[in-house]
C-alpha cells in the first residue's frame, strides 16, 4: 500500500500523512472528502523500511513532533491534528 | 505490510472488556461507540502485527522496548486526561466528556519526538537518591501509567488499577 489518490476540486497539492488505525486521521480524511478537494494520502504504518523513513522525515520537517494526522498543503503549510475549523477555512 | 482485518464481533467483545476494566479502575471510555470501536479495532490490529497493543494514533516501531511508553494505556494518558479531558486518541475521556457535557477536542502530542526519546525502558521518572527514606523493609514500585504504588520485592505482573504489565513499573523508593 502506498500513496492513494482522492479526486476532487484542485486546491493545490494536498498530502495527508495518516495512520490506518487512528481515529483523528480517519476523521481528517473524511472531512477532506466532504469538502471535496483533491488530495493524496498515505498510511505511514502500512509502508515499510526506507519508504516509511522518508515519509517520517517529511512529516517531521513540517511537524517536529512527528505526530498524525499531518496535512501538508503545497509543500509549505501544515495542519497537525484534526483541526476541523482550520481545515475548512483553508479550503474555503 | 498486509492489511489485517478484525472480526466485528471480536472488536465488540474487546470493547466490552476494556470498558469494564476502565470503569473498575475509575476511568471512562469515549461515549462515541463507533469512534471508540474503531480505536479498539486499531489496538487489536497492532496487537496482531506488533505483538502488543501499541497506541492506534502513534507510529509504533515494532520493538517492544522502544514502544513501551505507548502501549495502551500509554504513559501519557493520565496527564492528558488532566490537562485536556481526553487521552491523545480520545479513547479515554473525562467524566464531563463521557457525560456529554463537553465535546472532545484534539490533544497535542505529549510524547517526545523520535530524536529525543532515548531508551524509555530504562528511564526513571524519579531520582532514588533524593528519597527521604533511608532503609525500607521493601522497595516501593510505581506504575508509570496510573501512579499506583506498592511495597514488595518485585512489582506485580499486572497493575491492579490500570492493567498494564510489570515492565511499566519503576522503582519509586
Ligand atoms: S490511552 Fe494512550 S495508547 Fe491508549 S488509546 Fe489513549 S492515547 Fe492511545
Amino acid at each position: 500500500m502506498g500513496i492513494e489518490h482522492v479526486s476532487g476540486k484542485n486546491k493545490g497539492t494536498i498530502m495527508l500523512y495518516a495512520l490506518s488505525t487512528c481515529g483523528w486521521c480517519n476523521k481528517t480524511k473524511e472531512l477532506l472528502r466532504e469538502i471535496g478537494v483533491e488530495f493524496d494520502y498515505v498510511y505511514v504504518d502500512l509502508i515499510e523500511g526506507k519508504e516509511q523513513d522518508d515519509a517520517m522525515n517529511t512529516v517531521e520537517r513540517f511537524n517536529p513532533s512527528g505526530s498524525f494526522p499531518t496535512l501538508v498543503i503545497n509543500n509549505k503549510k501544515s495542519i497537525v491534528g484534526f483541526k476541523e475549523q482550520e481545515i475548512r477555512e483553508v479550503f474555503r | 505490510m498486509t492489511l489485517i482485518e478484525i472480526k466485528p464481533e471480536d472488536v465488540v467483545a474487546t470493547y466490552h472488556i476494556l470498558q469494564k476494566e476502565a470503569t473498575e479502575g475509575g476511568y471512562r471510555m469515549n461515549p462515541d461507540a463507533e469512534f471508540t470501536k474503531n480505536l479498539v479495532s486499531g489496538l487489536m490490529k497492532n496487537e496482531q502485527r506488533y505483538g502488543y497493543r501499541a497506541c492506534p494514533c502513534r507510529l509504533a516501531s515494532g520493538k517492544n522496548e522502544l514502544d513501551l511508553d505507548i502501549i495502551c494505556p500509554c504513559d501519557y494518558r493520565d496527564p492528558d486526561l488532566n490537562d485536556f479531558g481526553a487521552c491523545y486518541c480520545a479513547l479515554y475521556v473525562s467524566d464531563e466528556i463521557a457525560n456529554g457535557r463537553k465535546a472532545v477536542a484534539p490533544v497535542p502530542e505529549r510524547r517526545p519526538p523520535r530524536a529525543e526519546r532515548g531508551n524509555l525502558a530504562v528511564k526513571q521518572t524519579f531520582s532514588l537518591s533524593s528519597s527521604p527514606v533511608a532503609a525500607l523493609a521493601f522497595p516501593v514500585w510505581r506504575c508509570k501509567v496510573c501512579g499506583y504504588l506498592c511495597a514488595r520485592d518485585q512489582p506485580p505482573g499486572i497493575c491492579p488499577i490500570c492493567k498494564v504489565t510489570k515492565e511499566r513499573f519503576e522503582r519509586f523508593m
